[in-house]
């Protein structure tokens, strides 16, 4: 047992209102240069929709990720044998056009221009070039636009839903979307460290936080092809990829990442899990529909003596130990089960987890059968029964799930490999926590029903109130467990925090007229 | 034997190859952010193939090609004593010389002609072109004028070269050589000499290592097993990643 901690996270999608507060907070802190104005380290896409860059999730184009082969696995579009002989030209690789051509206005002829019988104008121009551009593409194009044939429809995780059902999806009665915020997923598998052929790409070992060390990248640029999130970029200016670095400076001074820090909706958690390293090619290499479940397995219970003694061993600080006790992701993903990792048939083991979102199935619309008052109404009217909203006294309480506007396969195919009891037993716990507290707070449900509904899921009153502070009610201190890297060690793991904005990268600030010199 | 004869031949290429060790060592050492292969792969894609494919594999050909006959100068030689197996090393060479001409125009009419490459490219990248570009077309010109070129360089600069490694330099042959190849031969040391100053820098990085290390590769900043040890000294150095 090789016992590692590594700082994971939870995203709880119910309460994500996609205000991009943390996209914006990010780009802010680290992206805000030349040649990283595309990057979003931390972006929100609306699904369904094509996410950023277009229809990442789609594998045939991309060629992201791992793939079966016999046994063990193999990167689906870099490794040893491709990434060199793809050294000279990557086929694989997404090109400026498949993100957006980075943009900003000529303000200064708002004041600048001479006088004129026409209003002067602030015409946008290309951060490459310089040169006056047409928009074509932005950061968030596809925002809130769910129903739009360009984006919805183009949904990759449409693959294994029938036409009937995609249709049913966009009847404009039924039309719904949620909100994907994405960050680095700090995977336990990395795509993006097997394929740099520099060997410029590590994962941390004290935190498992996936590093690229801008010295030694030499802009080869196979991490860009390899990772099936599309959470490395490229800067063009510099030459070398950059990712998500999940703020460590701040995380080593106790601090939550900025886009957590920021979270409006509240929705992020962040903590210490332990794992058991000697499974990762195992676990990686299981069969698709094992993937989730032999992930959650090999995360270590941080209150089992052995675990801990196997941990301090491994030179595990006492600090990330006793976090790891308190780790609200821990609670979440293991104890009570309730999140997923995002595609897990990409083999990389994400440590990043999502609490699927319930809100479209309390929501689900059932028409009602208006017939007799025909006369009365117009063509067009339509008349929802009254107990639509909040249907809590269906006897049938899971049956709503079944019905959701999201057919279950559609969540199945983001979160669990296609394995859609794995995403309706975390949805029924949700549901179960929220029939809990409506007993609790309002009453008008019948108590046989919750405690059904609790028996059902696996929960008890006490368990369900557990949930549902950690949901509604968490404290900053409760959401972000964070043990702060020991000052004395925290010197020798990095020289200089004291990074500014405009900075390449991190921790040094070199301007682009090194370039090609 | 005249003093530029001498300089050319002598003494440049030892101020090239001394400029190639040092200044390489440095900007791979002190300077590792500003070593890349400064890819434009993502601002243009299509066009880059046609240009980029023919002039890696070709000009890694023509270098190999100069190679052997730089390390086994008899093995060539006898190679080339029947007519027809000279005719097949010659033709070989001029058709791997054009393709890396034909790749090096294409690449430069994509960097002339495209806005966003155009945006990323600086004086220095439009000199060393015109250098590989000037020493391409001079060695393309000696493969098909000069079709016993690689007995001469075999016969006559294999052993000035070997007589520059062993620092007792011998050019008399190389000055009886006509300007072309003499052009072709300063061009060579103006490119090594001009390596750690440019772009050109990448090749210094060729990433075989890939080949031999792990995938997945785990860098800790402690040493795991010895943190908790009470009798280890906190290390004064910073340990590096990587």
């Amino acid at each position: 047992m090789d016992v590692r901690s590594q700082i994971s996270m939870v995203f709880h999608l119910d309460k994500c209102i996609g205000c991009h507060t943390c996209s914006v907070a990010c780009k802010n802190l680290w992206t805000d240069r030349k040649g990283a104005e595309y990057m979003w380290w931390n972006n929100v896409e609306t699904k369904p929709g094509t996410g950023y860059p277009g229809k990442w999730e789609d594998q045939d184009i991309y060629k992201g990720g791992w793939e079966k082969d016999g046994e063990g696995i193999r990167l689906k579009g870099a490794g040893k044998p491709k990434s060199l002989t793809n050294i000279f030209h990557n086929p694989h690789m997404p090109v400026i056009d498949d993100y957006y051509e980075p943009f900003t206005f000529k303000y200064l002829d708002l004041i600048e221009s001479s006088a004129g019988d026409d209003q002067p104008t602030a015409r946008p121009i290309s951060m490459i070039t310089g040169e006056p551009m047409d928009i074509k593409m932005g950061p968030n194009w596809d925002d809130d636009l769910s129903g739009s044939p360009d984006y919805a429809r183009n949904d990759p995780n449409f693959a294994n839903l029938t036409d009937a059902e995609q249709e049913a999806m966009f009847e404009l009665e039924r039309m719904a979307f949620f909100y994907l915020p994405r960050i680095c997923n700090h995977c336990l598998n990395p795509a993006c460290v097997a394929s740099c052929p520099s060997g410029a790409i590590y994962k941390r070992g004290e935190d498992g936080v996936v590093l690229i060390n801008q010295d030694v990248c030499r802009g080869w640029r196979m991490c860009v092809t390899a990772c099936p999130y599309k959470k490395t970029y490229y800067n063009w200016n510099t030459g070398k990829s950059e990712k998500c670095i999940l703020c460590y400076p701040r995380i080593e001074s106790g601090l939550a990442p900025v886009c957590m820090h920021s979270c409006v909706g509240r929705i992020r958690y962040l903590g210490v899990m332990l794992y058991d390293a000697d499974q990762i090619e195992a676990v990686a290499s299981a069969d698709e529909a094992d993937v989730v479940q032999r992930q959650m397995d090999m995360i270590l219970d941080p209150f089992d003596p052995e675990v801990v003694a196997a941990a301090m061993a491994n030179g595990v600080a006492d600090s990330t130990i006793d976090s790891a006790q308190k780790s609200p992701t821990y609670k979440f993903v293991k104890i009570w089960n309730m999140a997923l990792p995002l595609h897990p048939e990409f083999r990389t083991l994400p440590m990043l987890f999502y609490v699927p979102p319930l809100l479209p199935v309390v929501a689900t619309v059932s028409e009602a059968d208006h017939s007799e008052r025909a006369g009365e109404l117009h063509d067009i009217a339509k008349h929802w029964p009254d107990s639509w909203l909040y249907d809590t006294t269906t006897k049938e309480l899971f049956g709503t799930i079944d019905d959701a506007r999201f057919p279950l396969e559609y969540m199945a195919s983001l979160f669990s490999a296609g394995d859609t009891t794995a995403v309706a037993d975390r949805l029924k716990k949700l549901m179960a926590v929220r029939l809990h507290r409506r007993l609790v707070t309002v009453g008008d449900v019948a108590k046989e029903t919750v405690d059904a509904a609790l028996a059902d899921t696996n929960l008890t009153p006490l368990l369900a109130d557990e949930i549902y502070y950690l949901t509604s009610l968490a404290k900053f201190d409760d959401r972000f467990v964070i043990p702060a890297a020991h000052r004395e060690q925290a010197i020798e793991m990095i020289e200089f925090t004291g990074d500014v904005k405009g900075n390449t990268g991190f921790g040094f600030k070199v301007g682009s007229a090194v370039r090609g010199a | 034997m005249t003093a530029l004869d001498t300089f050319l031949f002598v003494a440049f290429p030892y101020v090239a190859v001394i400029t190639f060790v040092v200044g390489v060592l440095y900007r791979w050492k002190r300077k590792g952010f500003t070593v890349t292969s400064l890819s434009s792969q993502f601002l243009e894609g299509k066009m880059l193939f046609w240009g980029t494919i023919p002039f890696h594999i070709g000009i890694l050909v023509v270098f190999l090609g100069h190679l052997v006959a730089f390390m086994l100068p008899q093995a060539t030689l006898a190679w080339n004593s029947q007519p027809l197996r000279l005719i097949i090393l010659e033709g070989t060479a001029f058709v791997f010389g054009l393709t890396v001409l034909i790749g090096l125009a294409a690449l430069m009419y994509r960097r002339f002609t495209n806005p966003r490459i155009r945006a990323v490219t600086t004086p220095m990248d439009i000199g060393i072109e015109l250098l590989l570009l000037a020493q391409v077309i001079l060695g393309v010109w000696i493969a098909l004028g000069f079709r016993w070129g690689s007995s001469w360089f075999a016969a006559d600069l294999s052993p000035y070269l070997w007589s520059l490694v062993r620092f007792s330099p011998d050019p008399s042959a190389v000055f009886a050589l006509p300007w072309v190849i003499k052009l072709h031969i300063v061009g060579a040391f103006a490119l090594v000499f001009m390596v750690p100053f440019t772009r050109l820098a990448h090749v210094i990085v060729a990433p075989l290592n890939y080949l031999v290390r792990p995938y997945q590769q785990v860098i800790w900043n402690w040493d795991r097993k010895a943190i908790r040890d009470p009798s280890t000294a906190w290390s004064a150095a910073r340990p590096k990643a990587n």
